[in-house]
């Protein structure tokens, strides 16, 4: 053997009669989890240290005079263990009736209650009835500042906000304080956790309903939310997301686990930053400018009236946004070079600084506040205007060419803007001033509402899928665009945000080998295009 | 004569000094013959220390009853970094009272113990860990400390053999859990004091994540006489498993309750009889605790030819533990007791592990209930239960503790449990 390939060092264990194969170091837990058997557990987070204190993931370990906890106990070669034997749930069961002892059962009125782990493993495993007679101990509310309001009475004690705090976000500012059955979670600061800046993760990772966020206090029940994965729109990070959705509305966003990008965490900017997606004023239907006046038109009409006036050959400039999808910011680039080349300016706002999180140094709020730059730069667009995203357009205002805008809403721009050129189209999915002298405006969809992705900072492609239902004319802007394009002669019309994805190969050739089956859920790194010429 | 009482059957190894002040002095100390065992320590070499008090057969005296010499050689033999070794001053056991007088009458004799331990296992640095609220006993201690580094014995190059030893008195704040060796590794190290999983044991990773070891303040203070003498010489007290002197804590309703230094292996009815003179008149024995609140009641019958060393006590259903003898007549309500025990307990877990958090605090309500005539039958049988829920599924033993006497107590007095409950069903009928 030669001294470059190192033996893949193993070790098999057999866990419920299951024999089970992982890298030495693993525990129990995890090398259960791998198989799909999921031990019950409240302290231990994969994302935080293990103190085993729950007790509630004992196991029966074949040879060990005691239950052991599974979340700290490594695998030995040829272990035997036993999740479900009666010891180890006769034990689980006595751990979950101690929880209950003094546990409000205020199930009704809790925001956690439907993704409680206390109520998953009781309904799964606890007593049919509890026995405890005793008074329960009241703690009583209390707000932790900021988004975060804490239930003393429904806590576990796991503690994994107090370690999220000290061991990740790096600004201890929460404690257990008393101790035994006194114990309680609280904070030395008046102002709790406000202003910290990625505080909003203890709500997240709470197991019940003890910490709850106050933007989310009972705004929706938890089995009546649709889960999107999604990317936040909110930096250059591409923290992977979900949109917790209900009736059509984004009630909340909690981070999905990426240990490329986020792991199990995202930043309090990016989390309250969703009520765009919800704005009710929205373009419904493509519009038509007749006789000096914006009128509504079928979508073949409009396409018509673009087509036909595109024919004529002049100069061509755009102005796209950053916040659009991979996909239609291709299919800008592609129609604007098909109809002769021009230049492509794009606005996006900046942050003074980055907001780290110490403990997982790969994630920080980036300076760049929009999820899309990096495709937007690799088109060769130009960024213009200041750290607020405005200005920089002035030269257009009067531009007599065609003059396309996708994405950018123009809140600075007045109505006359666009009023010189031969032929101004916009795409956007809000209603502007500044598209008011637009021969055609086409509705899109916001990202939430439709199937794309996005490249960030680290030049990751990343998908996410619509949690929306946008309005029922909306169409993606690679769509329109596509439909330019095969007029034009150049490529098909793509059929789906996958093909629109394969076309956008043309003008990003980092994106080659790539396909939104194989990015999936957790993205994919670019190609280097210049190894890709040089091959 | 001596410290305010004595027996003659006591043997005098450990509290030969007690209740004369001179041997809280280095120079009173040495005129008893103290520090001798140090420089015959130093030349023997440490292996031959640690040798010899695995020959004494000298038994961990906090409660555990591991035998010390073992203990030490867990520590890794080739030193790599800093080693530590604690000694677990922070006596708060209930019933317990026997490193207080060692603290606070032969300070030197823990001392050069502590000096011995720490050349055995190459510590640099002992930390005596005091019970928050041992005052003096911290305040004579620390003074016996300066005059050790005054005379050479701690701090650099002692008595000129090259190594250095430093040795700091660590006042706690008053937590029963900061006695559990790793709670008070993390009190030491300025954290809560809570419990530290197993493994890793503290020989492995300890104090500030290095080796350590941590003994009793008794153990320690045997040390020296055991290096002095040999273990063959120590061995000619206590029982073949169990050698050496012990000293027990006898409180509760004896004539003459107090710390004694018996052998180990001595009767039980004649520490009660003879030793602490029986009970008061027209009363008679009920239950003992024989190794504090920790360790499961033991009825009159269970007294009977009761020897007390490690095995001794177990054969009759219970443990020595730190030899905290507990003595009850028949005038105690059971009940009351075992209830005032499992508060102690809910009062000091540190909230860590769940069955202990709550069960300790759900078995002192229960308790209460019963205690007050409200109690029903199926509530013995949920103390049973709870307590069996109790028993070894935490990080520590606070819980396994708390437990113990619920259910042992259940066990031989349920009569005085049915008693209580009846009561109230016919104050509720009537």
């Amino acid at each position: 053997m030669s001294e470059f390939t190192q033996p893949q060092e193993t070790v098999t264990l057999t866990i419920d009669g299951r024999e089970v194969t992982v890298p030495p170091g693993t525990t129990i837990l995890q090398a259960a989890e791998s198989t799909g058997n999921r031990i019950p557990h409240y302290c231990y987070h994969p994302g935080l240290s293990a103190p085993a204190q729950c007790r509630l993931c004992l196991v029966e370990v074949e040879g060990a005079p005691k239950l052991q906890p599974s979340c700290v106990t490594q695998v030995r070669d040829g272990q035997v263990v036993h999740t479900a034997s009666e010891k180890a749930k006769g034990m689980r069961q006595g751990v979950l009736e101690f929880y209950l002892a003094n546990h409000p059962l205020d199930c009704p009125i809790c925001d956690q209650s439907g993704e409680c782990k206390l109520q998953d493993y009781v309904h799964e495993e606890g007593r049919k009835h509890g026995r405890s007679r005793e008074p329960k101990r009241v703690f009583g509310r209390d707000d932790f500042g900021g988004d975060v309001l804490f239930y003393g009475d429904r806590c576990v004690m796991c503690t994994r906000c107090v370690r999220f705090m000290n061991e990740v976000a790096q600004d201890p500012r929460l404690t257990v304080v008393e101790r035994g059955n006194r114990s309680v979670i609280d904070t030395f600061f008046e102002d709790g956790v406000d202003g910290s800046p990625y505080a909003g993760n203890i709500v997240d990772i709470c197991p019940v309903g003890a910490l709850v966020s106050k933007d989310f206090l009972h705004k929706a029940r938890a089995w009546d939310l649709d889960h999107t994965p999604s990317i936040c729109p909110n930096c250059s990070q591409g923290c992977n997301i979900d949109l917790h959705v209900r009736d059509n509305r984004v009630q909340r966003l909690k981070p999905r686990a990426n240990p490329e990008v986020n792991g199990h965490w995202m930043c309090d900017y990016g989390r309250h930053r969703f009520e765009w997606m919800n704005r009710d004023d929205r373009l419904t239907r493509p519009l038509v400018r007749e006789a000096g006046e914006a009128r509504p038109a079928e979508w073949g009409a409009a396409l018509s009236e673009l087509l036909e006036r595109l024919e004529e050959a002049r100069p061509i400039r755009a102005v796209a946004s950053p916040f659009a999808s991979t996909e239609e910011l291709a299919a800008l680039r592609r129609v604007v070079d098909a109809l002769g080349g021009g230049e492509i300016l794009f606005r996006s706002p900046e942050a003074d600084e980055e907001i780290p999180l110490p403990g997982f140094p790969q994630l920080a709020r980036r300076r760049d506040l929009s999820p899309n730059r990096r495709t937007a730069e690799l088109l060769g667009m130009e960024r213009v205007g200041d750290a607020q995203g405005r200005g920089g357009l002035e030269s257009l205002a009067d531009y007599t060419g065609t003059l396309i805008v996708l994405g950018d809403a123009l809140a600075d721009m007045d109505a006359d803007f666009g009023r010189q050129a031969a032929l101004y189209l916009y795409l956007g999915s809000h209603p502007s001033a500044a598209a008011g002298q637009a021969d055609v405006v086409l509705p899109i969809p916001t990202f939430a509402e439709q199937e794309g992705t996005f490249i960030n900072g680290e030049g990751r492609v990343q998908r996410f899928w619509p949690g929306l239902i946008g309005p029922e004319q909306a169409r993606p802007a690679w769509m329109p665009l596509g439909v330019v394009l095969s007029r034009l002669g150049v490529g098909n019309l793509p059929g789906s945000a996958g093909e629109a994805f394969l076309a956008a190969t043309e003008v990003l050739p980092e994106l080659q080998g790539l396909r939104h089956e194989t990015i999936g859920t957790r993205g994919a790194i670019l190609n280097e295009p210049v190894l890709l010429a040089g091959s | 004569m001596a410290y305010p009482y004595t027996h003659e059957k006591e043997v005098r190894v450990l509290s030969r000094g007690w209740g004369d002040p001179r041997t809280r002095t280095l120079e009173g100390w040495k005129a008893m013959g103290g520090y001798t065992a140090l420089p015959k320590a130093l030349e023997m070499g440490r292996a031959q220390v640690i040798d010899e008090v695995k020959a004494s057969g000298l038994r961990g005296r906090g409660g555990a009853g591991f035998p010390t010499g073992i203990k030490w050689s867990f520590m890794p033999g080739e030193k790599k970094g800093a080693h530590y070794l604690c000694c677990n001053a922070d006596e708060s056991e209930p019933g317990t009272f026997k490193d207080r007088e060692l603290l606070r009458w032969t300070p030197h004799q823990l001392i050069e113990g502590c000096l011995i331990g720490a050349y055995a296992i190459q510590a640099d640095h002992v930390f005596i860990y005091c019970r928050g609220e041992f005052f003096e006993a911290t305040q004579v201690l620390s003074r016996a400390v300066e005059e050790a580094y005054e005379a050479g014995y701690a701090g650099k190059n002692i008595l000129g053999s090259g190594h250095d030893i430093d040795i700091t008195v660590f006042a706690g704040a008053g937590a029963y859990i900061c006695g559990e060796e790793t709670a008070l590794m993390n009190s030491i190290e300025g954290r809560r004091g809570l419990p530290r999983v197993k493994p890793p044991f503290p020989a492995a990773v300890g104090l500030f994540g290095k080796p350590t070891t941590i003994n009793n303040v008794e153990t320690l203070s045997s040390i020296p006489h055991i290096v002095n003498n040999g273990g063959s010489w120590y061995r000619q007290w206590g029982t073949e498993k169990s050698p050496g002197t012990k000293l027990f804590c006898v409180s509760g309703h004896v004539r003459r309750p107090g710390n004694y230094e018996l052998p180990l292996g001595f009767p039980l009815e004649e520490l009660i009889y003879d030793v602490c003179g029986g009970f008061r008149e027209g009363r008679s024995l009920k239950a003992v605790i024989p190794g504090g609140s920790s360790v499961p009641i033991m009825s009159a019958t269970d007294c009977e030819g009761c020897t007390l060393d490690y095995e001794g006590v177990v054969e009759k259903g219970s443990m020595l533990g730190c030899a905290s003898v507990i003595i009850m007549d028949d005038s105690t309500n059971i009940v009351k007791q075992v209830r005032r025990m499992v508060d102690f307990y809910a009062h000091e877990s540190c909230g860590q592990c769940t069955p202990c958090r709550e069960g300790t605090q759900w078995l002192s309500r229960i308790l209460v209930r019963i205690e007050n005539g409200r109690g029903t039958e199926e509530d013995l049988e949920t103390l049973l239960e709870l307590g069996n829920q109790m028993t070894g599924t935490t990080i520590c033993v606070l819980s396994d503790s708390a437990a113990a006497p619920v259910a042992s107590s259940i066990q031989k007095f349920r009569d005085d449990y049915l008693a209580l409950i009846r009561r109230g069903e016919k104050v509720g009928a009537a």
